[in-house]
């Protein structure tokens, strides 16, 4: 064994992840399948000088991570499903007041309190439109258990660097998936960082090129004076109901993250160029598309597979382009088409897209995408 | 080379933790593993499953897909997963009720026994079954499952979990000789 291959369980390289990011505060309400993520933080965040609070419920860990954001520190939390429903109406803030937050969604099957011990992938449009009201939001989905590091981590630069939540779409699947793992040497990442003004003296708090622009952030209490609001503001954070200061500001948000899409895009693409189906699929459900895809080509089928690591800004200029040589388009994934609605939107004009939803709480099986490989060819 | 065990028994036997202990014994053998579980919302008690897949390559599907070797540890279990092998082994508890009767071989081992009146606490069936798993696939040497016991069990339990793997390897040594002919009358029969 290599002196960094390790057993490691996907919510505890999300956990490993984000204190190596700098992790400073989590604030979270346990909930299976999450609730590993709370438990390692509880005790390794206290070993690096960082804060663990165990909130009454979800709005309030979201909301205590907000504050804690606004103080500089980077912040995060961990929930599932049900918790993520309860968070929206804070995420919504933290979009508006361009404030820095990571969630992990550990997705089980839904709505409601559903099945707590079983995957799913229902929260794919909870992730994108859980808050009301025209928002930026970024949401990536880890494949694998080093992935859960990888993109955890990519989710803590983004999230800083765009002052935007980032959501990490994992499953009870990859969440609970335990894989060997050689982590990244860290002298390899370097730690993400918020830019900060140089001084308060005119400091305007939400000052920015109305093209997509970020403002820079001062953190609380350290001199800066400077007003937070979920009421759209101007940029010197006043309340305002202007419509032209309202106008500008959504846009601004909007294009933070839109003119940004094929930067934030990331995916695998395998056999692509020259199929007569494109399997397309992200997180744990891909881990059987793939394996399906692989024996079909085997089989001398001409199969492709595409699967999504970035789902939110959804890349569709990209997916167009990667899909065209397809003939049809086969999406499993584990809902009734949340992401196959996407992909028809991006792909689907000139060919069919098949939809394959599973929602019995099992993950699905090789065969079984096998078997709607053949039925569309 | 791809391996598939399925560990299932009841909430609170400690099959997850024996998936855990086999994956990484495997890893610290030089070979790929992966582990999953599955199970109830209930603390204890209901089912629960852990799966294991060991190879030399990759492993792109992380589930038992038609395990090698079943651990059955119940007589549920053994109706729910036992009857629907097509392929491989199956480990029981003795206390099993093998009804009906299963289409792959099936051998039935004292490991529940031998953790309460051998060792003196249930609670270490798990690491019995580990080194009944570990010792009849040789999935995992003897040296890279004592360590990875001792990684991964609580501080203070470390040699009455160790006591338990070395009963399992035995269970398995002598086991050995019944695990062959049944898996030769197996063949024969296919």
């Amino acid at each position: 064994m290599s002196e960094k291959a390790k057993l490691m369980q996907g919510n505890e390289a999300c956990t490993m992840a984000a204190i190596a990011a700098g992790l400073e505060f989590y604030a979270g309400y346990p909930i299976t399948p999450s609730t590993e993520i709370a438990e390692m933080c509880s005790e390794e965040l206290p070993k690096v000088g960082g804060k663990f609070i165990q909130m009454e419920d979800e709005i309030g860990s979201i909301s205590a991570c907000i504050g804690a954001s606004l103080t500089g520190a980077k912040a995060m939390t961990a929930t599932s499903g049900p918790g993520f429903s309860l968070m929206q109406e804070s995420i919504g803030y933290a979009s508006l007041c361009e404030i820095p937050v990571v969630i992990i969604d550990v997705q089980r099957m839904g709505p409601s309190t559903g099945m707590p011990t079983s995957p799913a992938q229902g929260d794919l449009m909870q992730a994108r439109w859980g808050t009301h009201g025209d928002h930026p939001i970024i949401a990536l989905a880890p494949g694998n258990v080093k992935e859960c590091y990888e993109l955890t981590f990519r989710a803590f630069e983004l999230s800083e660097k765009y002052r935007v939540p980032v959501v990490v779409l994992t499953d009870e699947v990859i969440g609970h998936m335990r894989e060997k793992v050689v982590l990244p040497d860290p002298a390899n990442y370097r730690m993400p960082l918020r830019a900060m003004p140089q001084s308060p003296a005119g400091y305007k708090p939400y000052a920015a090129d109305p093209n997509g622009g970020v403002p820079l952030m001062a953190p609380f209490g350290t001199g800066y004076r400077w007003h937070c609001t979920g009421l759209f503001h101007d940029e010197n954070g006043a309340p305002s109901s202007k419509p032209a200061v309202a106008s500008t500001l959504l846009r601004r948000l909007n294009l933070k993250i839109e003119n940004r899409v094929d930067e934030l895009a990331d995916y695998v693409a395998e056999g692509l160029e020259d199929c007569d189906l494109a399997v397309v699929s992200f997180g744990s459900s891909a881990m059987a598309a793939l394996s399906a895809v692989r024996r079909s080509c085997g089989e001398g089928y001409k199969v492709g597979m595409l699967r999504l690591k970035t789902i939110w800004p959804f890349p569709s200029a990209l997916i167009r382009r990667l899909l065209a040589p397809a003939k049809k388009i086969l999406v499993p994934e584990m809902n009734l088409g949340q992401l196959a609605i996407e992909i028809e939107r991006a792909a689907g004009c000139e060919r069919p897209v098949i939809r394959l939803g599973k929602v019995n709480g099992d993950l699905f099986h090789p065969d079984e995408v096998f078997a709607a490989i053949k039925e569309a060819l | 080379m791809r391996v598939e065990f399925r560990l299932s028994g009841s909430g609170g036997q400690g099959l997850l933790l024996a998936g855990i202990v086999l994956a990484e014994a495997a890893i610290q053998d030089g070979k790929n593993a992966v582990q999953t579980q599955s199970y109830g919302p209930e603390a204890r008690g209901g089912s629960s499953k852990a799966e294991v897949v060991i190879s030399d390559g990759d492993i792109d599907y992380p589930k038992a897909t038609a395990p090698d070797f079943l651990l059955a540890l119940t007589t549920d279990a053994y109706r729910s997963y036992g009857l629907s092998m097509k392929k491989g082994i199956i480990i029981t508890d003795s206390t099993v009720k093998l009804d009906p009767p299963a289409e792959v071989p099936v051998v039935a081992l004292p490991i529940l026994e031998t953790a309460s009146k051998k060792l003196g606490r249930a609670v270490v069936a798990n690491m019995v079954a580990v080194g009944v798993l570990g010792g009849v696939s040789g999935v995992a040497s003897p040296q890279a499952l004592r360590e990875a016991v001792l990684h991964r069990v609580p501080k203070g339990t470390e040699e009455l979990n160790l006591a338990a793997l070395e009963e399992g390897l035995a269970l398995a040594a002598h086991a050995q000789a019944d695990v062959r002919a049944a898996v030769q009358t197996d063949a024969a029969h296919s």
